[in-house]
């Protein structure tokens, strides 16, 4: 009988490539590492929200930063100049400067508020009523408003703002950006002072990160002692202490992302509300992804460089004795 | 396998653990070194295992002058050689299976080799059955068993053991040097350390008696005193059976 054995002891065993076996190493540490922070649940999750707060502190202020710019940058848009015109001009000129004006390109509309107009509007709504009947003349002037399109930048802005103000029937321009101006050196302030908080919390994760690693290496001091007795080496000893900051720094980072998130969800219809009564279409910017891969990528890049500190400083003291 | 070459270790208090200590191994043998607790046995092994550095001397194991293996080295270095301890020094929150096999994973062995290996080990040492079990599940016999396992996992060509049946009763240690000794016969260099004379004579391997951190020459052995001059003049010693 021809016994053809194909059994795997006649198969020469595929012996793994360096690198596999590297990779597979390191998939082996990381998961253990990962293990033994899930043995270990409730501390491991108290790390890690601890990390996640730090982190979405300054991520949910970007946020915020973020929404008043595009809401200010809406009003800076829709900025219009009051264009009061000389008393006495009539209101035919009044017509044609109005005209004029809307037919330039950088304009996106004109409305015309004629004198006799605005002092019906301003009977109306004034509640002096016929205290105005007894005016002999009509002392309010012409009034032309001008929107500029949006795709005007400052400069172009301030060339208009002086082209309109030199008009001859120019009695008065008014453009208020002073404010915006004003508003927008504040936010930068403000923006610049959640940078540096944001670098403190960094340097602050960093030591909770390394706090950490630190008592984790302390409490397996006899472990690592015994491996090192047995001959692993200082990388084969820094591997799973580096992977569990990395582990902190990721779970940190989720978290951060959730915890924005959930913030963002919260005040969306109440913001939206806000927004309907100002008859605005504003909506809540989230973040990115671009900006979620960030924060959870300085997470990883935090929890990485918080445990090599640990473990730089404090794994080369644990050799056997 | 191993030659200690005028070897002194004087520890930072000034306390001195071995004075001009000169002895060998040859390879393939199984010696015992002897003598109270403080005589300089544990020393002498930390030294060959280069968890300490003498003071003088050159210490010499399997070729290799152990002055010229620079820190960044010493792992390689201790994982050709097999260690046993009195106290095991088993990891008590992973099963037998994965002490056994740490050497192995610190080596970077691939899964299905070390499996295979660890399993011969633990065969050797009659545990197969236990592989799953926590170390504290063991009695300490079985656990030193655990630890002479991993000591032999990778297959090194020298085993040193210090008191291995330190914590033993008189059968288990009998049981741990027939362990020992089988390890001997297919070539295993083996030093261990220990003060249990009466169950080294049963076994009636060489002893290497230590005295305040010298060879000691012992007068009331017949056979020792014979040779006593060699073994304490004579780099070169012999080997009985």
């Amino acid at each position: 009988m021809a016994v053809t054995k194909t059994s795997e002891a006649f198969v020469p065993a595929r012996p793994a490539g360096p690198l596999t076996r590297w990779g597979l190493r390191h998939i082996a540490t990381s998961v253990g590492a990962l293990g033994r922070l899930a043995s270990q649940p409730f501390a491991s999750l108290m790390t890690i929200m601890v990390i996640a707060v730090t982190l979405a502190l300054p991520a949910a202020a970007h946020v915020i930063i973020k929404n008043v710019q595009s809401l200010s940058g809406s009003w800076e848009n829709a900025l219009d100049f009051s264009l009061y015109l000389v008393e006495g001009t009539s209101a035919d000129d009044a017509t044609r400067i109005a005209e004029l004006i809307r037919q330039r390109a950088d304009v996106q509309a004109v409305t015309l508020i004629l004198s006799d107009q605005a002092l019906e509007e301003f009977k109306s709504q004034s509640g002096f009523g016929e205290a105005l009947d007894y005016l002999s003349v009509n002392p309010l002037p012409h009034t032309v408003v001008v929107r500029p399109a949006s795709s005007n930048t400052e400069q172009s802005l301030t060339l208009m703002h002086e082209e309109l103000a030199n008009l001859p029937e120019t009695d008065f321009l008014q453009a208020d950006t002073e404010w915006v101006q004003r508003f927008h050196a504040i936010l930068d302030m403000v923006q610049r002072a959640i940078t540096i908080g944001a670098a403190l919390l960094a340097a602050a994760i960093v030591v909770i990160i390394g706090n950490t690693i630190r008592l984790d290496i302390q409490n397996r001091r006899e472990e690592i002692e015994v491996t090192k007795l047995i001959g692993a080496s200082n990388g084969f000893v820094r591997r799973p202490f580096l992977y569990s900051g990395l582990w902190y720094g990721l779970g940190g980072g989720l978290l951060a992302l959730l915890l924005v998130a959930y913030g963002m969800f919260a005040l969306k219809d109440p913001v939206g509300r806000l927004a309907g009564l100002y008859n605005s279409s504003f909506s809540v910017l989230s973040l990115s992804l671009t900006e979620s891969l960030a924060i959870v990528g300085t997470g990883v890049a935090l929890g990485l460089a918080g445990s090599w500190l640990a473990v730089a400083r404090h794994l080369r003291r644990v050799e056997p004795r | 396998m191993i030659r200690l070459e005028d070897v002194s270790k004087r520890f930072p208090g000034g306390q001195e653990a071995l004075r001009n200590l000169t002895m060998s191994v040859e390879k393939g043998e199984m010696v015992f070194v002897t003598g109270h607790s403080g005589a300089g046995k544990s020393t002498l092994l930390r030294l060959i295992a280069l968890i300490e550095r003498p003071t003088g001397g050159q210490v010499i194991v399997d070729g290799q002058n152990t002055r010229r293996v620079s820190r960044r080295k010493i792992p390689a270095y201790r994982r050709q050689i097999g260690m046993v301890f009195q106290d095991h020094k088993l990891l008590y929150d992973r099963s037998v299976f994965d002490n056994v096999g740490l050497p192995l994973v610190i080596a970077g062995v691939s899964h299905r080799d070390a499996a295979r290996k660890v399993r011969a080990a633990l065969d050797q040492v009659g545990l197969l059955q236990k592989e799953k079990r926590k170390p504290e599940t063991l009695s300490t016999g079985e656990q030193q068993r655990v630890g002479i396992a991993r000591a032999i996992v990778s297959r090194p060509k020298l085993l040193i053991a210090d008191e291995p049946t330190g914590n033993l009763d008189p059968d288990l240690s009998l049981e741990v040097m027939r362990i020992f000794r089988r390890f001997n016969e297919v070539g295993v260099t083996l030093l261990i350390a220990s003060h249990d004379i009466a169950l080294i004579d049963q076994l009636g391997c060489r002893r290497i008696p230590l005295e305040n951190g010298a060879v000691k020459v012992e007068e009331e052995e017949d056979f020792v005193a014979e040779y006593a001059d060699e073994i304490g003049i004579v780099p070169e010693p012999r080997r009985w059976r």
